[in-house]
Parts: C-alpha cells; structure tokens; sequence
C-alpha cells in the first residue's frame, strides 16, 4: 500500500512523525480524509481530533486545538495550535498582560517584589565583604 | 590568638557561599541542555510555517496585508523585549538594556514616540521608570518550559496597535544563544515582514488549493507566525540566561576558592605569630628566674 509522511507538530513540540495511509481532520469547512497523493491543499482546522492509520491498520488519535494542514503529494503537515484560541480568549489574554503592566508602574514606590530586594540584599552584602577585606589589607 | 576566630569564621561563611555558587552553576549547566531541546523542538514548527507564509504571500501577489506594507511616515516605535525573571546572570540583561536604549535614541531622534511589551521581570523593572516610554504590557513567571499561551496577550496587545497604526514599526529583542560562552543581545526587526526572498518557492508550478480563501487564512498564518518567532527568541534568552548564569557563578566560585586560600594564609600567619610569641614568653620568662 503507498503511504504518506505525515507530521504534526505544535510550537513547542513535534507531536507525531510517520509514514501513514491516511489522514482525517476536522477542517473548517468540513471532514477531510487525506489519501497519498493528494493535490496540494491548505486549510484551517477546527478543535478536533486528527486520526492517522499507519500501515499496520492501527490507528492513533490526537487532539487538537484548531491549526493548520497543509498538503503536499507525498507530505502531510498538521501545524496544530498549542492552546484553545478564540477571539475572546485571546482577548481576556492580553487584558492580564495589561493590568500586569500596569500593576508593576503603580508598584513603582510601593512595595516591590521579594526578588528585587534580596537582589539588593546581596549585593549590599557582597559589598561589604568587599570593603571588610580591603581594610584588613591595608592594616597588614 | 585574637583574630584566628574571626578569620576561621570567615572562612566558614566564605565556603558557604561558595557551596551556593557551586550549585547554582551545576543546576545552570544542566538547565541549557534542557532548554536547548526545547529550542530544537520548536524548530519545526517554525520553519514548516514559514514555508506557508511563503506560499500564501507567493499566491496573491495582489493582494497585501497590512503586516507586509512598509508605511511612510514612522511616528511611532514598537517593541517586544524579552528579559529573564531574576538576576546573577551576569550582564545578560545589562548589555541588552544598553543595546536598546541606543537604538530607541535613534528612533526618537527621527522622531518616533516609543511603546514596549516586556516580557520577564527585568526588562519591566528596568523601563517602567524611563519617561518617553510607554510599557503597555507585561508578562512574567514563564519558568523554565515557557508556553506559547503565556505570551499570547503581549503579542495580541502589540500586534493590535500596529494593526490599528499606532505602532509604524516593531522590533523584537532578546539575547541570542550561541554558544555557552557567547551571547549576543539582537535587535531584529518584526514588522513589517521583510519580502518572501525565497525564489525557488515562488518558481513552483503548483499551488495549494485553499480553505477558506487565502486572505482569510493569511492574517491568521501571520499571526502564528509571529508568534513563533517571539516564542522561539523566549527559548533563546531562555538559554542565553542559564549559560550567562553557569558562567557567572563559575567565576564567582572560582574567587571564592581564592579568597579562602588567602584566608588561610593570613589564618597560619596569625596562629605561627601567637605561638611565637608564646615560646619567646616562655623563654623571656625562664631568663627572668
């Protein structure tokens, strides 16, 4: 039976990469079975499964998030989203990193965080050593 | 005998903090390998996306989007900076901040206003205080397996204003791994993308079929696209950062060892000084009787 490399991967990591007989994905505009040989294709994917059959006939499942397939004659690549995205999570998203923003400017002379000060304490301390070790030399 | 304790004392806190440095190097250098896998796992990805990009912009030579035009008039300055959360990392972050702020002075000498998202505690803590800049968003705690749902709002947040114009240009700046003795703070301009220069891709005969249409798909592939990148420069100075700090703390346990060399000599002195004495007491005192 002729067979089709197929990737999928996410940003983060490569979640499969084989030889397959077939491909099936939720496509925005529907079910799609990808066969070898396809023509050239590139569609959005809806969250969903992908299932891919390996030569063997076993069949393997995995989940995704919505993505990206792209298809080539003899190469299929899911390019799958690393996380839930829709609009209005993305939106809730990048209001935390404003309000994180803007917490750390009204911070600014409050209290400041727990790092940033033993940042100081070490290096207050480092000085001293510095200075307690420069007097006992000289005194020598 | 006077000061023997108080050098034997020092000595003790001095290889305490050297038992500290030792282990914050070892704990460093075992981190870079760790983040480099990450690096070479989210390799793919971006390169597969790239090559999409590449298509989509290939097929409708017609058409461009915003992301794609360079505009005119530059009045204002985008940036997405990307620091690490703590510190004793050597000068990873200094050298960055100080890369940045020279070329932040030559966008506003052409007279651009400045709006930054920081990324890592650093960064913020370091340009939240500067006038003239506008850090518009945050965010921190990515620890050492950063994800890409993280980073999404700051890039929405920069990505918006530049769709909206009130960002003409963006950069992203982080500090480029090379090796772990080199690392290289890099300035690299985001948007507008530069031109697909890919000229065998755009020589191919065939094309894809799309769904839904290709202006459609293309915003939502340059947006992952951009995404990528930022992610992959987060796991660059991801491992910029373990490097710069297993080098840091190398020299630092290396002055330790140093130091309580020196100790132990002036130590020695002291204590040959006081038994000295005391023979010459003795002895002093034996004439005497």
């Amino acid at each position: 039976m002729s067979t089709i490399k197929c990737d999928i991967v996410s940003a983060e990591k490569s979640i499969f990469s084989g030889e397959v007989v077939r491909v099936y994905a939720t496509g925005q505009m529907g079910e799609l079975g990808i066969a070898p040989r396809h023509a050239p294709l590139l569609t959005r994917l809806a969250p969903g499964q992908v299932r891919v059959q390996t030569e063997d006939g076993e069949e393997q499942y995995y989940y995704i998030s919505g993505g990206l397939l792209e298809v080539q004659p003899h190469l299929v690549t899911v390019l799958a989203d690393t996380a839930e995205r829709a609009e209005d999570l993305d939106e809730a998203a990048a209001l935390r990193a404003k309000e994180d923003a803007e917490r750390k400017l009204a911070d600014k002379a409050g209290e400041r965080d727990l790092a940033e000060v033993q940042l100081e304490l070490a290096m207050a301390q480092a000085q001293l050593h510095a200075l307690a070790r420069l007097k006992k030399n000289i005194k020598r | 005998m006077a000061g023997a304790r108080e050098i034997v004392s020092k000595i003790r806190s001095v290889k305490n903090t050297k038992k500290v440095t030792k282990a914050l190097e070892m704990v460093s250098a075992s981190k870079i390998r760790k983040s480099q896998d990450l690096m070479s796992s989210s390799r793919p990805y971006a390169r597969m996306i790239r090559q999409v990009v590449g298509h989509l912009s290939a097929a409708n030579p017609e058409y461009r989007h915003p992301f794609m035009v360079e505009r005119e008039a530059i009045n204002s300055v985008g940036y997405i900076v990307i620091s690490t959360d703590r510190g004793l990392c050597g000068g990873l972050n200094s050298n960055q901040n100080r890369l940045l702020v020279k070329h932040m002075q030559e966008q506003r000498n052409i007279g651009a206003a400045i709006s930054m998202v920081t990324v890592g505690r650093k960064a913020n803590q370091y340009f939240r205080n500067i006038s003239g800049i506008e850090v518009v968003a945050h965010a921190a705690g990515l620890g050492e397996q950063p994800r890409l749902e993280d980073l999404i709002g700051v890039i929405k947040i920069i990505l918006d204003s530049y769709r909206d114009g009130k960002v003409d240009r963006l950069f992203l700046c982080y500090t480029d791994f090379i090796n772990t003795m080199t690392q290289q703070p890099v300035i690299a301009p985001l948007l507008p993308l530069p031109e697909a220069k890919d000229e065998e891709q755009l020589l191919k005969t065939w094309d894809y079929l799309y769904e839904p249409e290709p202006r459609e798909l293309l915003d939502y592939v340059l947006t992952r696209y951009i995404e990528s990148l930022v992610y992959q420069a987060v796991l660059e100075n991801l491992a910029s950062e373990h490097a710069a700090r297993m080098v840091a703390m190398k020299s630092a346990s290396d002055n330790a060892t140093d130091l309580i060399d020196e100790l132990n000599l002036v130590y020695n002195k002291a204590r040959q000084a006081a038994i000295t004495q005391e023979i010459s007491e003795i002895v002093g005192g034996a004439a005497a009787v």
